[in-house]
């Protein structure tokens, strides 16, 4: 049974914590970091992985652009 | 005039200097199409509608591909000329003062966006709504810059239909020589006025390629590996743009150094000298007929570019002069550079008619010996 | 399976395009100005037309977007982009010539040069971000602001005794002869974000194809302005922007 599984990259640095990632993904991947980036603005990152499908919805509703897609099938 | 005779002119008289009989404004829309404008961006105001009106009728479009458009307003106008000449095209619009006013601020952002659009003033009578018979009364709003920051834009001033015709292809030259805004300040007389003109030649307009190469810094579309181009005004941070307008200050020095033109008449072994330009240095010249019939000694000094002011050749001028009188159609506006120029050397008086009212050779000369004698 | 398997080249579905360089865009946190950017980019980038497109910015808040996609621009004063357009487009009809303007420069200082493109159907695509709010100069009212509404300059509400009523400018855009694309779409979800792609690129051709004006409407948050988190903007887009300006296509004459 195969099913997909995806990996997101986030670019901190551009990253303004406006948290609409976070409300898009259907899979819990992302979430506040806790932490400030250089140009003072907290950030998200991907506190859950291991649950990204690759649907993109992430990088699509970022209007920073700050994240990078990957998805590949898997046999399980 | 009969449609055939129309066509006929637009690209006929290469070479044989024909001299052929119209107005001013006429002669600026047709001298237009022979210097290769890529487009003319206009609306109408009186006294200069015969400009587009021309051009409608003659349909350039058709023949050189010269884009002519009725904008919705001044406004538009000078946009749509920014736009064309930000894409490195030979792009002008004319109106009259009113219009003009409006459009200072479109001015003053190809002043800082350093562009070479071209526009014509057939100066009416002001303030505001004003008259529709002709002044002088844009000299400050042409030289002094009637839109906000330091900028100047380059002023010809032509007092014949011949320089009407002429002056295009000058204006065109010197703004994209410099990456400047350059006007010709007319008014309702050149404007109007019919006179003999032999048409400038043809030239084709530029290609694509041909402007893509001579104007690198105009958005074409950017290629690859190239940076890309912004036609803009504005820079937030203080210390880039004092170095942005110190440099236009350095751009405008040359233009003085360089870029003067004037022509005298009779100076030499005058005693007075009048100082006019446009139309009220046609008037000059009978004013100085006149005097010297009376034994008087005048002469006469026209500027053609205003800005740049040919302030030294004035001082020089004025050496061992009795008076200089400055006759302009205005309440006193070139006689305030022109008594910059002088420092106090030589008496400088003024003459000028308001509201419309275009002054008599008489009134000029008698102004002079009332004034100065 | 670990995350490094499957970060590679070959299992890339999503990144920013290309023609949105790398400089970190001023825009607040969450605004709709940077989705609206993306797809501008890869609108461009997917038609192959990143050798011919020319932008021309406007005041407000989008003043800068000329430093963040990677083609040619020309910044325009307040509201004269279309003319500007127009000047652009006129001299090489072949670009892929656009506005990108905010509510108060497409609505309100240049209401006329707006429908006058429009009307005279130059092959240009005006892109309007309409947030109701003037962003940049710190949250006044807009002529597109809502009835009770709050802003700076209407902060017991927009009241139509006072300050007359907004402007529905995509339902002028569609009754004009000149234009042939009008759209209203918006960039809060996936769902919207891939629908307003399409009509964007719908607009980008028919421009290139000689079709006529196009006025695509990005209705639009300004989180900052209206005082709300990024994701209550949204919210609150949803519930009283789009019943006042709904979307969809209002004219499309494109395939004529």
């Amino acid at each position: 049974m195969a099913k997909m599984k995806g990996a997101i990259v986030i670019d901190t640095t551009r990253c303004k914590g406006c948290v609409l990632c976070v409300e898009a993904c259907p899979q819990k991947v992302i979430a506040l970091a806790g932490k400030v980036n250089v140009h003072g603005y907290p950030y998200v990152e991907a506190v859950k992985q291991e649950n990204c499908i690759g649907c993109a919805s992430c990088g699509i509703v970022c209007p920073d652009g700050c994240i990078t897609v990957y998805r590949k099938r898997v046999e399980e | 005039m009969a449609e055939g005779k129309v066509n006929d002119l637009s690209l006929a008289n290469e070479g044989t200097k024909e001299v052929v009989l119209m107005k001013g404004n006429e002669a600026i829309a047709r001298a237009a199409i022979r210097c290769g404008v890529d487009g003319y961006f206009g609306y109408p105001i009186t006294p200069q509608s015969e400009v587009i009106e021309t051009l409608a009728e003659l349909k350039p479009w058709e023949t050189t591909g010269m884009q002519v458009v009725q904008a919705e307003s001044e406004l538009a106008s000078i946009y749509m000329v920014y736009g064309a000449a930000g894409a490195g095209k030979r792009a002008m619009t004319s109106s009259s003062s009113p219009g003009v006013a409006l459009m200072q601020e479109g001015i003053t952002y190809m002043a800082g966006a350093e562009l070479p659009g071209v526009f014509v003033n057939v100066q009416r009578g002001g303030p505001g709504l004003g008259t529709i018979q002709p002044s002088q009364g844009d000299y400050f709003q042409a030289t002094r810059g009637g839109g906000n920051g330091d900028y100047n834009v380059i002023v010809l001033a032509p007092a014949s239909v011949q320089e009407m015709a002429d002056f295009v292809d000058l204006a065109f030259e010197l703004a994209f020589k410099y990456r400047n805004p350059a006007m010709i300040l007319s008014d309702g007389v050149i404007g109007q006025m019919m006179e003999k003109v032999v048409l400038p030649p043809y030239k084709p307009r530029r290609t694509d390629e041909e402007i893509i190469r001579d104007c690198p810094w105009a958005s074409t579309g950017k290629k690859k590996g190239q940076t890309r181009r912004v036609i803009t005004s504005l820079e937030l941070k203080p210390e880039e743009m004092e170095k942005r307008n110190l440099a236009l200050q350095e751009k405008y020095r040359k233009i003085k150094d360089n870029e003067v033109r004037f022509e005298t008449q009779q100076c030499d072994d005058a005693d007075y000298v009048i100082v006019a330009f446009g139309s009220a240095a046609r008037i000059g010249e009978k004013a100085i007929e006149i005097a010297r019939e009376e034994g008087l000694k005048v002469g006469l000094f026209r500027p053609i570019t205003l800005w740049p002011f040919p302030e030294k050749e004035i001082a020089a001028l004025a050496k061992g002069k009795k008076g200089i009188l400055v006759a302009e159609i205005n309440a006193g506006q070139m006689v305030q550079d022109v008594r910059l120029a002088i420092n106090g050397a030589v008496p400088v008086e003024q003459f000028g008619r308001l509201g419309g009212i275009v002054p008599e050779p008489e009134e000029i000369v008698n102004a002079l010996k009332t004034k100065l004698m | 399976m670990e995350a490094k398997d499957i970060i590679s080249a070959e299992n890339l579905v999503y990144k920013k395009p290309t023609l949105l360089n790398d400089n970190n865009m001023h825009y607040c946190p969450g605004c709709s100005h940077g989705v609206v950017h993306k797809l501008v980019a890869e609108v461009i980038e997917e038609m192959g037309m990143e050798e011919k497109a020319i932008g021309v910015s406007p005041v407000g808040c989008a003043v800068f977007a000329y430093n963040y996609i990677d083609i040619d621009w020309q910044e325009a004063a307040h509201g004269r982009a279309p003319a500007i357009a127009t000047g652009i487009k006129r001299m090489w009809p072949d670009r892929l010539v656009f506005t990108y303007q905010g509510d108060g420069d497409l609505a309100c200082i240049g209401t006329c040069e707006t429908i006058h493109a429009l009307n005279r159907g130059e092959n240009i695509v005006i892109i309007f971000v309409n947030n109701a709010i003037y962003g940049m100069t710190g949250g006044q009212m807009a002529p597109t602001t809502l009835i009770g509404q709050k802003t700076s300059t209407c902060p017991y509400g927009r009241d139509p005794q006072l300050h007359g009523y907004p402007l529905k400018m995509a339902d002028i855009a569609a009754g004009l002869e000149g234009t042939c694309y009008v759209t209203r779409q918006s960039v809060e979800s996936v769902a919207s974000i891939l629908k307003a792609k399409k009509a964007l690129k719908k607009a980008f051709q028919a421009s290139m194809d000689g079709k006529g004006s196009s006025l695509v409407e990005f209705v639009s948050t300004c989180n900052s302005g209206w005082k709300l988190t990024p994701s209550k903007a949204n919210e609150w887009m949803k519930e009283n922007m789009f019943p006042f300006y709904p979307k969809g296509d209002l004219k499309d004459t494109t395939e004529k």
